[in-house]
């Protein structure tokens, strides 16, 4: 989860944010050279005491400085869209959940083999015990076993919410009528937190969203436990 | 072909990838399945076939589609106003 003064992404929890957090260092790297040179030359600029009136063109930094950018920018586009592809992959998912947006909770079904639904509150502030997280922690759980794929199709039962879980890399829009398919892994087992990404009335930002990946066989002591319970 | 439908059934996990949905929006994928569900009970029980073949788009269906959906539409269904062709 975040924490404050933080500067980076959150630590990676999935293939996929591990690749996308390797490319973000990568492309502002990049980003921080440029802005040295740039801030280098214009100081230099600034600071020279010699004149020269009678420049009017040179043929050989005007190809230097249109090879060099464009070669930059392969050098950026070339990993960006390996993955682009690679979240693109046809996977093969072990498990299908559902992911409804309401006003102002989402609510989560399992139906692969019976039909094991509830609704994931947010825990007020008063009602936190030590150690949780303020606006972070809900009731209930979204559990999916680590190490393998998920697939989550994300919809909204009443206005545009959004399902967006950062340490997983993953972002999808939940629209009324419109079932919208993203997928993970969860590399390692942990609790992963996220909030609602779209604006959807008055308590948007209090209907949080955290998955919860553990062991297999965790995973289905939870879920038997869980429909005892509905 | 009906030990192959019920081997499958059997190994059921969840919904398998689909080419004919190949994308982000899988609205189309759940319609479908339902739909083809009703429609290969009617077309079976119209034959007086067994209609365990039917099962797999039960399956499917229920996995991809919110419950919320499949309600409305078993009630939509037994009103007669139901939208797609049965």
């Amino acid at each position: 989860m975040a924490h404050p003064t933080q500067l980076g992404f959150q630590d990676a929890a999935s293939p996929v944010m591990e690749e996308l957090l390797h490319f973000h260092d990568h492309a502002l790297m990049i980003v921080f050279l440029i802005s040295t040179l740039v801030l280098y030359i214009i100081i230099a600029m600034v600071s020279t005491k010699l004149t020269n009136k009678y420049i009017l063109d040179s043929q050989e930094i005007e190809i230097v400085w249109t090879i060099l950018p464009a070669v930059i920018l392969v050098l950026i586009a070339l990993p960006s869209l390996r993955i682009l592809y690679l979240m693109d992959e046809i996977n093969d998912p072990h498990l299908t959940i559902k992911a409804m947006g309401h006003q102002w909770y989402w609510s989560y079904e399992y139906t692969d083999y019976e039909n094991l639904g509830f609704d994931s509150y947010m825990v007020p502030t008063q009602d936190l015990a030590p150690g949780q997280f303020r606006l972070l922690e809900t009731d209930h759980r979204m559990v999916v076993p680590m190490e393998s794929p998920v697939r989550i199709l994300v919809s909204a039962e009443d206005v545009l919410h959004s399902w967006a879980v950062p340490s997983l890399g993953v972002k999808m829009d939940a629209v009324p009528g419109r079932l919208n398919q993203t997928a993970f892994i969860a590399s390692r087992p942990g609790v992963f937190y996220g909030q609602c990404s779209e604006i959807c009335g008055a308590n948007h930002s209090f209907m949080p969203i955290v998955v919860e990946a553990v062991p297999l066989e965790h995973f289905e002591n939870w879920s038997s436990l869980m429909l005892e319970d509905a | 072909m009906a030990e192959d439908i019920q081997q499958k059934l059997e190994k059921y996990r969840t919904a398998p990838f689909d080419a004919r949905f190949p994308n982000q929006n899988q609205t189309r994928n759940c319609w479908q399945n339902y739909v083809d569900f009703y429609r290969c009970q009617k077309a079976l029980d119209a034959k007086g076939v067994d209609t365990a073949p039917c099962d797999w788009y039960k399956r499917v269906y229920k996995s991809l589609c919110p419950l919320s959906w499949i309600e409305k539409w078993d009630t939509q269904r037994e009103d007669g106003t139901f939208p797609g062709k049965i």
